[in-house]
């Protein structure tokens, strides 16, 4: 019962207050804990266990083993999916993060003497952090759309402006393979730049401006005190991105589904849908796990790369 | 030629090539976007025949085409009852969760924070072939509540853990006063606990409202039986590939312009609490 309604001499007994208390945990941990075990661990744990049968949806799975993992090994679109994923994987997260730490640089301790002060960012340093990050507010298929009409063949934004200087633009998303992943790199880097941008320059704001100043004194110019000082001191932070960066590309989905044409190049997601979309249930989950396995690798590869001494400061 | 001299000049170079290069990066960020808005308001036929070209007159018309005809007014609309009751039900049953995880010993509480924290690094393209079963045998398929669910379901291990992690910094001596003043547990959540975490709640809720409003993946698993209910990235993904046989471009690039607006006008406002909600988002 409610405090309200308990009678004077119970409420304050020990083991009424205990009660009460695990009466409240249970109720409201009750309805979150169970939509989350309903609709997102046990899907996991249902992936895991559909990837070794033969399920088309029906109400019947039967167990064969690795029959789905041998059908992935031997199926070339997979192999063909998994090279643009792995092609991703490997070059979005340095596009993106080399752009992000040099504008965050800039913003951040581009300025000298500004204000008064050793070190600060460049003039403007706000609103280049404010308009950079719009990508990041907008849906991913909303930017797949805008840059699929970006790319277009005759009326997109980019063969236009080349026809103005007259040059006959390439048909982007057409047919070629390089040009499609050149599109989709574009397109990844583009929509995450702005993020590193803002996460790096909270992380270069937080090193101590007396580091700065010490580092000027001694005569050290703008990329020697990015390398020597900065780089070391924001490592954890950058590492931590990699790894972010690396997953969201393996994960990208929307923008090559809705910008980038099926006979063009498909990512590995995308593979997976149009298996699913088949009513291949059983392969699609496999693939899955795959890419799960393929996320845990990276990561752990680069905290093995980027494992240096913390600094402390 | 002093060292301090020379250490000025080869800065004056990297200082005007740099700062080109932040300039340029605004065009390059706002570019497509002013592009869109701009080319919105010209016919369909010019937008074909000059891409780049600037609007001769403003043609209000593809908006209004965009809204009755491409049926981007029922997308927003439909958008805006599944984000009601999704940005609601996460903000409620995340922060109940979180608050008897910070605030409370009981057996399991470890457990039950590591499972929240652990949702967040699964690769949510594993789980669509089942979930798209669970929501079938639920009849939760094509329905609005079975997409309201899976919002809250996938915003729930983020939340929650950004949650806990803010009710515990709170004092606990407010509390205790309360429990002795004989309130409730339930009564010192709604008017104690709650009131004093609202910094936390508009950031996670910002952060909620940009993912859930923007959510494309999981509508199109479970939502994509009929198109009058789709929400508005997936009806303007839908619009964009049959404009390619329907041919009014002028209203696709007036659809995107109103799905784009409302966002950049909250990022805007909120653009401090949103950085920093998006980016603690990512150090997880």
């Amino acid at each position: 019962m409610p405090p309200r309604f308990t009678p004077e001499r119970v409420r304050y007994d020990r083991r009424y207050r205990t009660l009460d208390k695990y009466r409240f945990i249970v109720g409201f941990l009750a309805v979150p804990l169970a939509f989350y075990a309903l609709f997102v661990i046990s899907p996991f744990l249902q992936a895991i266990y559909y990837s070794f049968t033969d399920w088309s949806g029906g109400p019947v799975a039967n167990f064969v083993g690795f029959d789905n993992y041998e059908k992935m090994w031997n199926d070339e679109r997979f192999w063909d999916s998994l090279q643009v994923s792995v092609l991703l994987l490997v070059i979005a997260p340095v596009l993106t993060l080399v752009l992000g730490m040099f504008f965050a640089y800039m913003i951040t301790s581009g300025g000298r003497h500004r204000r008064g002060r050793a070190i600060a960012g460049v003039a403007g340093s706000s609103v280049y952090k404010v308009v950079y990050f719009f990508p990041q507010v907008l849906s991913v298929a909303i930017i797949a759309v805008v840059w699929g009409r970006v790319f277009n063949t005759n009326s997109g934004l980019i063969n236009g402006g080349l026809d103005k200087v007259g040059v006959d633009g390439p048909a982007w998303l057409g047919g070629d393979e390089t040009l499609g992943l050149i599109s989709l790199l574009t397109v990844i880097s583009w929509s995450f730049i702005g993020f590193y941008v803002v996460l790096f320059s909270a992380a270069m704001g937080a090193i101590p401006k007396d580091i700065y100043e010490a580092a000027l004194l001694d005569g050290a110019g703008r990329a020697r005190t990015f390398f020597n000082v900065t780089l070391p001191l924001i490592w954890d932070t950058v590492r931590t991105g990699w790894i972010y960066m690396g997953i969201q590309a393996l994960d990208t989905f929307a923008i090559c589904l809705v910008m980038v044409p099926p006979h063009v190049l498909k990512v590995t997601p995308v593979f997976l849908y149009e298996r699913f979309r088949d009513g291949q249930y059983g392969y699609a989950t496999a693939i899955g796990v795959v890419l799960l396995l393929l996320s845990m690798v990276f990561s752990l590869i680069v905290m093995r790369v980027g494992n240096r001494d913390r600094i402390e400061y | 030629m002093s060292a301090a001299r020379r250490e000025k000049e080869t800065g004056g170079a990297l200082n005007v090539f740099s700062h080109a290069f932040l300039i340029l990066w605004v065009v390059l960020a706002a570019g497509p976007l002013i592009w869109v808005a701009l080319t919105a308001f010209r016919p369909s036929a010019e937008i074909l025949s000059d891409p780049m070209g600037w609007p001769a007159s403003f043609h209000w018309e593809n908006f209004s085409n965009a809204w009755n005809k491409a049926n981007i007014g029922q997308y927003t609309l439909n958008s805006l009852i599944i984000l009601a009751g999704s940005l609601t039900g996460t903000m409620l049953l995340g922060s109940m969760a979180a608050y008897v995880i910070a605030r409370f010993t009981f057996p399991g509480n470890r457990v039950i924070f590591m499972l929240f924290a652990g949702g967040m690094m699964f690769p949510v393209i594993l789980a669509l072939v089942p979930l798209f079963a669970v929501m079938e045998n639920f009849g939760l398929l094509d329905t609005r509540p079975g997409l309201m669910i899976a919002y809250i379901a996938y915003s729930l291990p983020f939340t929650t853990f950004f949650l806990t992690s803010f009710f515990r910094t709170l004092p606990t001596g407010v509390q205790e006063a309360a429990m002795v003043d004989g309130a409730s547990h339930t009564r010192t959540f709604f008017q104690i606990m709650l009131p004093m975490a609202k910094p936390g709640l508009v950031s996670i809720g910002i952060f909620n409202f940009l993912g859930q409003w923007n959510q494309y993946l999981l509508p199109l698993l479970l939502n994509n039986e009929d198109e009058k209910s789709y929400v508005l990235p997936q009806g303007l993904a839908s619009l964009a590939v049959s404009q390619g046989y329907r041919g009014d471009w002028g209203a696709l690039f007036a659809g995107l312009t109103i799905a784009m607006l409302p966002v950049l006008v909250v990022y805007a406002v909120f653009q401090r609490q949103v950085q920093a909600g998006l980016t603690a988002g990512a150090i997880k």
